[in-house]
């Protein structure tokens, strides 16, 4: 598959570019600059604030969000599934937005906060939803686990933001109840099927949110 | 994915100009419909222009009483937007019917309407397919065609539109407003903007080379009863099969657009007329034309079951 050979092509050149990049980070003022193209190679500077750390990268325009982030900053909490925005395993959350990190570009972010699983928490700190997720046994395989934890934190968001969805009865009254959450993880697919928990562990966090 | 150069437009005129002239040129905003192509090879542009700056992200009244979104406005937020809500509320419930929480964030109002076929045949790169290769052949006539269209079908393509919003703009008789190579804005009925396949089905808007959405506007609000009725193989996160807009009015005037069934967001004006008789005679006179396969002939039952549906949940609301 061609992808595979991009995959290890884009790494290898990525992991070069950090490492030129690296001592000569950007001053001050200068992530204003749009990026060009850097005439020639193709390569296309691209600034991301990633779990709160700034990060120069140098990328062929090709490069998804997700391998940016795999392949380039070698944060590989955020799983690869289908790549082709069906299966939700490659969830970030994006200036507080969830998406699916493989339906975008990286260079369409320049400048933007990237939140991944890595940023959440940590194994000595855990986020709420992560610890809820091991409380009521929200995963087997836990392959698509970093994609659920990330689109269940932002569901609460949206919940709370009062954004409506498919199932709300009246668009202005949005409340939670486990057919809200059913609808708006619909987008993380689960072959494991620990959806039941996974409902559970967002009502257990929702209610410590309330308290 | 076939490699290709980037550039941010940093004005409309740019973005169309800059379309216009170069070949192989393709505007980007969401992206989760053409990056997706992209990986497929189905679409291979060699320059992608990322409009995603340019600030078409409002949503403001118009000085006639209606509204007008900006192309980037993002499904999420036009479906939340209050007074979409409520006046315009069968457009948030089309919306919200259609793909996930995730896409919603990142699709746009332009791209909602841009968004191509769904057709196995047209993602099948090993299947002949008219829309993707012209002159090729259509795989799905003959073959799988249980999703697809049966109006506004033709020789060459039965692909059926997939949008649930453009189902909802169709209804609402938005208009789409643009902006040409040359700089000179025009707004296009929506009607009018998706093409019937007929011979050509690879020509699927009538948008012009260079010529950029810049807003989608509906009229002032109608009033009436909105509902969106979306029938589909699961609960969440699938095309419909089948689905209905409609607005009932308070004083009988009714309208009706489906969707899952057109080879555009399907509208006619004897179905409209037909309102007060029921959606038996609705059903009848919507799908007038209808040619079906021995797949996709349930269709039609299910546009007349689907009507009832919002016709006993309108019963039930007054």
């Amino acid at each position: 598959m061609p992808s595979d050979h991009l995959t290890r092509r884009s790494l290898l050149q990525g992991s070069a570019a950090i490492a030129a990049a690296a001592p000569a980070l950007a001053p001050a003022g200068a992530a204003a600059a749009r990026p060009t193209a850097k005439e020639g190679t193709g390569m296309i500077p691209v600034e991301l604030t990633v779990n709160g750390r700034e990060v120069h990268l140098q990328l062929d325009p090709r490069t998804t969000l997700l391998d940016a982030l795999r392949e380039h900053l070698h944060l590989t909490g955020t799983k690869k599934g289908c790549d082709q925005g069906q299966c939700g395993a490659c969830t970030v959350i994006v200036e507080g937005r969830r998406i699916n990190s493989c339906l975008t570009l990286a260079v369409m972010h320049d400048g933007d906060k990237v939140t991944t699983i890595e940023g959440l928490g940590t194994p000595d700190k855990l986020h709420p939803m992560q610890r809820a997720f091991i409380t009521h046994d929200g995963y087997q395989c836990g392959y698509c686990t970093p994609g659920q934890i990330c689109s269940a934190v932002a569901v609460l968001d949206e919940i709370a933001a009062g954004i409506p969805s498919h199932v709300t009865p009246d668009l202005d009254k949005v409340s939670l109840s486990d057919s809200e959450l059913r609808e708006r993880m619909s987008g993380n697919i689960c072959r494991c099927a620990a959806y039941p928990n996974i409902i559970a562990a967002m009502n257990d966090v929702a209610g410590e949110t309330k308290a | 994915m076939k490699s290709f150069t980037y550039s941010r437009a940093t004005s409309v005129a740019d973005a169309a100009k800059t379309a216009a002239s170069t070949q192989g040129a393709r505007f980007i905003a969401g992206g989760t419909n053409l990056l997706d192509l992209m990986k497929l090879q189905i679409e291979t542009p060699t320059h992608l222009i990322d409009v995603n700056h340019l600030g078409l992200d409002r949503i403001e009244p118009t000085p006639e009483g209606g509204l007008r979104i900006g192309a980037l406005v993002r499904n999420t937020d036009l479906a939340a937007d209050k007074v979409v809500r409520r006046d315009y509320g069968v457009l948030s419930r089309a919306l919200l019917a259609g793909a996930s929480g995730q896409l919603r964030n990142k699709a746009t109002t332009a791209g909602n309407l841009l968004q191509r076929a769904r057709c196995p045949y047209f993602y099948d790169t090993n299947m002949p397919c008219n829309k993707r290769k012209p002159g090729s052949g259509c795989g799905a006539i003959g073959g799988i065609s249980r999703s697809l269209a049966i109006l506004g079908v033709s020789d060459a393509c039965i692909a059926q539109h997939p949008s649930d919003m453009a189902v909802a703009m169709r209804l609402l008789d938005a208009q789409v407003d643009t902006v040409g190579a040359d700089g000179v804005a025009r707004a296009i009925p929506i009607v009018d903007f998706h093409m019937l396949p007929g011979d050509t089905p690879h020509v699927e808007t009538a948008l012009k080379s260079g010529e950029i959405i810049t807003s989608v506007t509906l009229p002032k609000p109608i009033g009436g009863t909105h509902v969106y009725r979306k029938v589909r193989d699961r609960a969440s996160y699938a095309f419909a099969l089948v689905s209905v807009a409609a607005v009932f009015g308070k004083d009988g005037g009714s309208r009706f657009a489906l969707g899952g069934i057109g080879a555009k967001p399907w509208r006619t004006p004897a179905a409209d007329a037909a309102a007060s008789s029921g959606a038996k005679a609705v059903a009848e006179a919507a799908l007038n034309g209808a040619r079906t396969t021995h797949h996709n002939d349930f269709k039609k039952t299910l546009v007349e079951r689907t009507l009832a549906s919002l016709y006993r949940h309108k019963e039930a609301r007054s």
